[in-house]
């Protein structure tokens, strides 16, 4: 499917990183946990801005560089007793590659 | 006036009688207390952990100098008695003599050597005393060393199992069929064989000494039927005597051991005895429980009072981490008796209960021991169990068909049931205890001193208070690191180097870590104690930093780095000012700012930038300030005697020399240090981790300072008469606490925690000690000395700073 958009490969992330996708939007972080699992969110966190690329990653959850909050890799939202949420895209990986799904990249733009 | 009273051997039966003693009758005597060893009372049962370095021998001191000081207690440590002379009611010591009114002979065992030819070797040890201990850690520290352990007992097994966590090969070797046959009947016998041998520990049962072998010290053991094992140290762990020796030349009536009544009295009515040498009953121990059930009595009749002693029912564990094991009673066959056997293979669990009359004499169990108090209780009551006989071997958890959570378990225990084996503590005991007023874990130890011992009964001690307390239990706060898992940062830090952990899945497999992979707190302490125990052979994680120690500059509140670079003791030049002006022009660095340490600092620069930033102030020939480490800061100086019309030292040159020893250094927290070159203290040196103020006569070092948080003033380590003495002196300091801190915690926390006099001891009063721990302090800097910046420019870790893809070209559609 052309819509898909090919970022990389999954072994230029290191497990339990994330690198940066530039957008016109500005910037997507893209996470890899130490199962090989592949999540892409906006690189700002809700609390203040904080670039979540930066922050400690551990299961499927990122620590905050800023202030520690810790937000849910999966669907974004600040776990325990914080509240927000950061935008999510869909990726996949396959033969090792990444994959971003590029409508939902266009939505994002679109709606910003 | 009070009468004297003497003790004759400083070990575990003596320190709890004074313990009882001075609780019953606190001035009833002056007291005088002998030990050939030349320390105080230790808890010699946990030599063992200290052993495998599960723990340290200040974590096992059970009497400290400060306790013998504050109840008035005369110690003569290091002085052996070498007779007492009965008529003139003195003992006799090399330095001479020492009346008593009252004498406790209280000296222990003596460990059994085995005559074969070469048992006087160097390099055959026993096992039963400090020294014995650290002989074998000192032995163990041969990288390849082999160690043959001669008997297959408790001792013998836990000697084996602590070396082979050293690191030593370590073989077994047994006169009797199957190990520690006393306790344990075959079928037991074999699992934990299988449990030994899995650890990678060779036994050999049925097998008899022949020899030692060596030329001038131990080189190999040579078995009955030939075989040689070859071997730098040989054990001999194959049984103890009662030291009686003292007691048989002054005339004192003795059988197996010195012989006591019921009130632990003598032949001799002025001679009370207690502990392994004694014999009471035809019966001599070689626990910690019945000498503990002596000291009671004997504390009673010496203050007065009436007790009688009537001998002990005893049982055991193995503290082997790892191994569940328990025996209690007797076992053996008989037409008499009839047995009940559990066997589940698949998990590696075997009980057994012997019977006789419808009451139990006997039990062993091997995998789950979580029962035998319970049996214990039943043996010791004499219980008749016929009405649960179909389900005795559940245990009490079993009602019905599903075995309860263990909380019922604990629940549905009898008020009597024995919870602490050494100390004798049952569980209306602690109940007693939490309702007269002991509301925390540690109180109802203090109270009842139950888990105090051997500690396997720790769990179920804990068990108990939770009960009873309900919801007002508060696990004490040396819980687990964070919710990943319940060891204490110290437990961490003592099995990585026990177990030779040596990367964090390693740590998280094996001390069964209840995360898959840890969590932002606990990984960068774990990181932490990794490159601090194996400098230059672990592997940095980067994933576990801060981002901080990541990229090598501080985040700021915007996402974007400070950057400061390194001016050693606060000197720069124009040369560097210039680079740094270039710097700021050139990468339009928003803000310049001098900092509290005597640094500059360039504010604002973007996370891409960060490289190319790093590469023009390498090239002016500066290297990172490590501003942003849990590490060495900065060293911040005055001007000294180099301008200053009062310096009395050069504390900028000396500011230099520390800076550049100490750069790089990764320590629990951030780390900074002055020098200031006369008491009017312009560098500020009281209130830093490390603070040193020069004086006419030389230079005072002070530790602990911080103004932070918390505003802490210096206290003081030593004074020094030279700069090179000072070098040490912090370098020790520096490395005794980064190998005993727990990550974060800055030096005045650690301080509060150990003591000073603790550190002292370490740093100040053994200069070997001392020149050890700069030693070790120097060898892990020859890995860190090093610019981290000059690495990124030329590369390293380069996907840090590079996005993965830029699709800011994919137009919106
Ligand atoms: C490694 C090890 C592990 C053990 N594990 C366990 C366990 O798990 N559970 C358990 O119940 N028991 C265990 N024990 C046994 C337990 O330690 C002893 O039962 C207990 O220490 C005996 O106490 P005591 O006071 O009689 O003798 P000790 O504690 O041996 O004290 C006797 C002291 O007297 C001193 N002394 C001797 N002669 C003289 C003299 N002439 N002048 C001055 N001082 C003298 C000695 O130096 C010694 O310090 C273990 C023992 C060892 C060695
Ligand atoms: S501390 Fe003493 S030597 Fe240093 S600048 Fe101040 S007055 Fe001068
Ligand atoms: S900006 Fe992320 S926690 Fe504050």
């Amino acid at each position: 499917m052309s819509d898909f958009i090919d970022i990389g490969a999954l072994e230029d992330i290191r497990p339990q990183s994330a690198r940066l996708v530039r957008t016109a939007m500005g910037c997507i972080a893209v996470f890899r946990t130490a199962d090989d699992e592949v999540f892409a969110l906006d690189d700002r966190c809700p609390h203040k801005g904080g670039p979540l690329s930066n922050g400690i990653q551990h299961g499927r959850s990122i620590t905050c560089p800023l202030h520690n909050w810790v937000i849910s890799l999966s669907t974004g939202m600040a776990e325990g007793a914080d509240e927000g949420s950061v935008r999510t895209y869909p990726v996949q990986v396959s033969d090792g590659r990444i994959l971003m799904d590029a409508r939902a990249l266009a939505e994002s733009m679109a709606a910003e | 006036m009070k009468q004297k009273l003497v003790v004759i051997g400083a070990g575990m039966a003596s320190g709890r009688a004074l313990e009882h003693l001075l609780e019953n009758a606190p001035d009833a005597y002056d007291i005088t207390l002998f030990g050939a060893e030349p320390r105080g009372n230790y808890n010699r049962i946990m030599l063992s952990p200290v052993l495998s370095g599960e723990k340290t021998y200040e974590e096992i001191v059970t009497h400290d100098t400060a306790w013998y000081a504050a109840n008035g207690i005369t110690c003569r440590f290091g002085e052996k008695v070498q007779r007492i002379d009965r008529a003139a009611k003195v003992i006799v010591t090399p330095k001479g003599q020492t009346p008593y009114d009252k004498l406790i002979i209280a000296t222990g065992s003596d460990p059994f050597i085995i005559p074969v030819p070469g048992h006087d070797l160097p390099g055959v040890l026993a096992y039963r005393d400090l020294d014995d201990t650290n002989a074998m850690i000192e032995a163990s520290a041969k990288p390849g060393a082999k160690a043959v352990v001669i008997g297959g007992g408790l001792l013998g097994l836990e000697a084996a199992a602590g070396l082979a966590l050293r690191g030593m090969e370590v073989s077994v070797v047994h006169l009797m069929g199957h190990l520690m046959e006393r306790q344990l009947d075959e079928a037991a016998g074999y699992l934990l064989r299988k449990e030994l041998v899995g650890r990678g520990i060779k036994i050999h049962c049925s097998a008899n000494t022949r020899q030692v072998v060596g030329d001038g010290k131990v080189e190999g053991l040579e078995l009955e039927d030939g075989t040689i094992l070859p071997a730098d140290i040989v054990v001999m762990a194959v049984g103890i005597r009662p030291s009686v020796a003292l007691a048989k030349e002054a005339g004192l009536e003795i059988g197996r051991g010195l012989k006591v009544n019921d009130q632990l009295v003598t032949s001799d009515p002025d001679i009370l005895a207690l502990g392994e040498c004694v014999e009471h009953d035809g019966m001599v121990y070689g626990l910690v429980a019945p000498l503990y059930d002596m000291a009671k009595v004997l504390a009673k009749t010496l203050a007065g009072e009436h007790d009688a002693y009537r001998g002990s029912q005893i049982s055991t564990k193995l503290k082997v981490t790892g191994v569940d094991l328990f025996s209690a009673g007797d076992f053996a066959d008989g037409a008499d008796r009839e047995e009940i056997v559990f066997r589940d293979p698949a998990r590696g669990v075997y009980k057994r209960l012997v019977l006789q009359n419808d009451r139990i004499i006997g039990a062993v169990m091997y995998g789950d021991t979580a029962d035998g108090s319970w049996f214990f209780g039943l043996i010791k009551d004499e219980e008749d169990i016929s009405e649960m006989r179909d389900t005795l071997i559940f245990g009490p958890a079993f009602a019905g068909g599903t075995p309860m959570d263990p909380m019922a378990a604990v629940a549905a225990l009898p008020d009597d049931a024995e919870i602490c084996g050494c100390n004798g503590v049952s569980k209306g005991t602690i109940i007693a205890a939490i309702n007269g007023g002991a509301t925390t874990l540690d109180a109802v130890k203090a109270k009842t001193k139950a888990s105090t011992s051997c500690g396997t009964c720790a769990g179920l001690t804990e068990q108990v208070v939770a009960l009873t307390l309900g919801d007002d239990f508060v696990l004490p706060a040396a819980a687990g690191m964070c919710k990943c898992t319940d060891h204490s940062h110290d437990d961490v830090r003592r099995l990585i180097r026990a177990k030779e952990l040596k990367s964090i899945p390693a740590i998280q497999q094996e001390l069964q870590w209840k995360s898959s992979g840890g969590c932002h707190s606990c990984r960068p302490a774990l990181n932490y104690y990794l490159v601090c125990e194996w400098p230059g052979e672990y592997v940095d994680h980067a994933q576990s930093r801060f981002i901080n120690e990541r990229v090598h500059a501080n985040i700021q509140k915007d996402g974007t780095y400070s950057v400061v670079p390194r001016m050693w003791g606060g000197i720069t030049t124009p040369n560097e000012l210039r680079a740094i002006a270039d710097v700021a022009d050139k990468f339009a660095i928003p803000t310049v700012k001098v900092t509290g340490g005597q640094r500059i600092d360039l504010l604002g620069v973007k996370k891409e930038d960060l490289p190319a930033v790093w590469s023009d102030l390498n090239d002016a020939g500066m290297v990172s300030g490590h501003a942003y480490a849990k590490g060495l800061r900065t060293v911040k100086t005055c001007v000294g005697t180099d301008w200053c019309r009062f310096g009395t030292q050069d504390s900028t040159g000396l500011g230099v020399k520390i800076e550049r020893l100490m750069w790089g250094s990764w320590t629990p927290h951030k780390v900074k240090m002055a020098v200031s070159g006369c008491p009017r203290n312009c560098a500020e040196a009281t209130c830093k981790d490390v603070g040193i103020v020069c004086v006419d006569s030389g230079y005072e070092i002070g530790v602990g300072g911080a103004a932070g948080m918390d505003v802490r003033e210096v206290q003081p380590l030593a004074k020094v008469g030279t700069e090179e003495e000072v070098l040490e002196y912090i370098s020790a300091f520096v490395q005794l606490y980064r190998e005993n801190a727990q990550y974060l915690h800055r030096p005045y926390k650690w301080i509060a925690k150990v003591g000073l006099d603790w550190v002292k001891s370490r740093v100040v009063e053994d200069a070997e000690s001392r020149k050890a721990l700069a030693e070790r302090f120097e060898h892990s800097q020859t890995f860190y000395r090093k610019d981290p910046w000059a690495e990124r420019v030329a590369g390293a870790e380069a996907h840090e700073f590079n996005p993965l893809a830029d699709l800011t070209q994919v137009a919106a559609e």
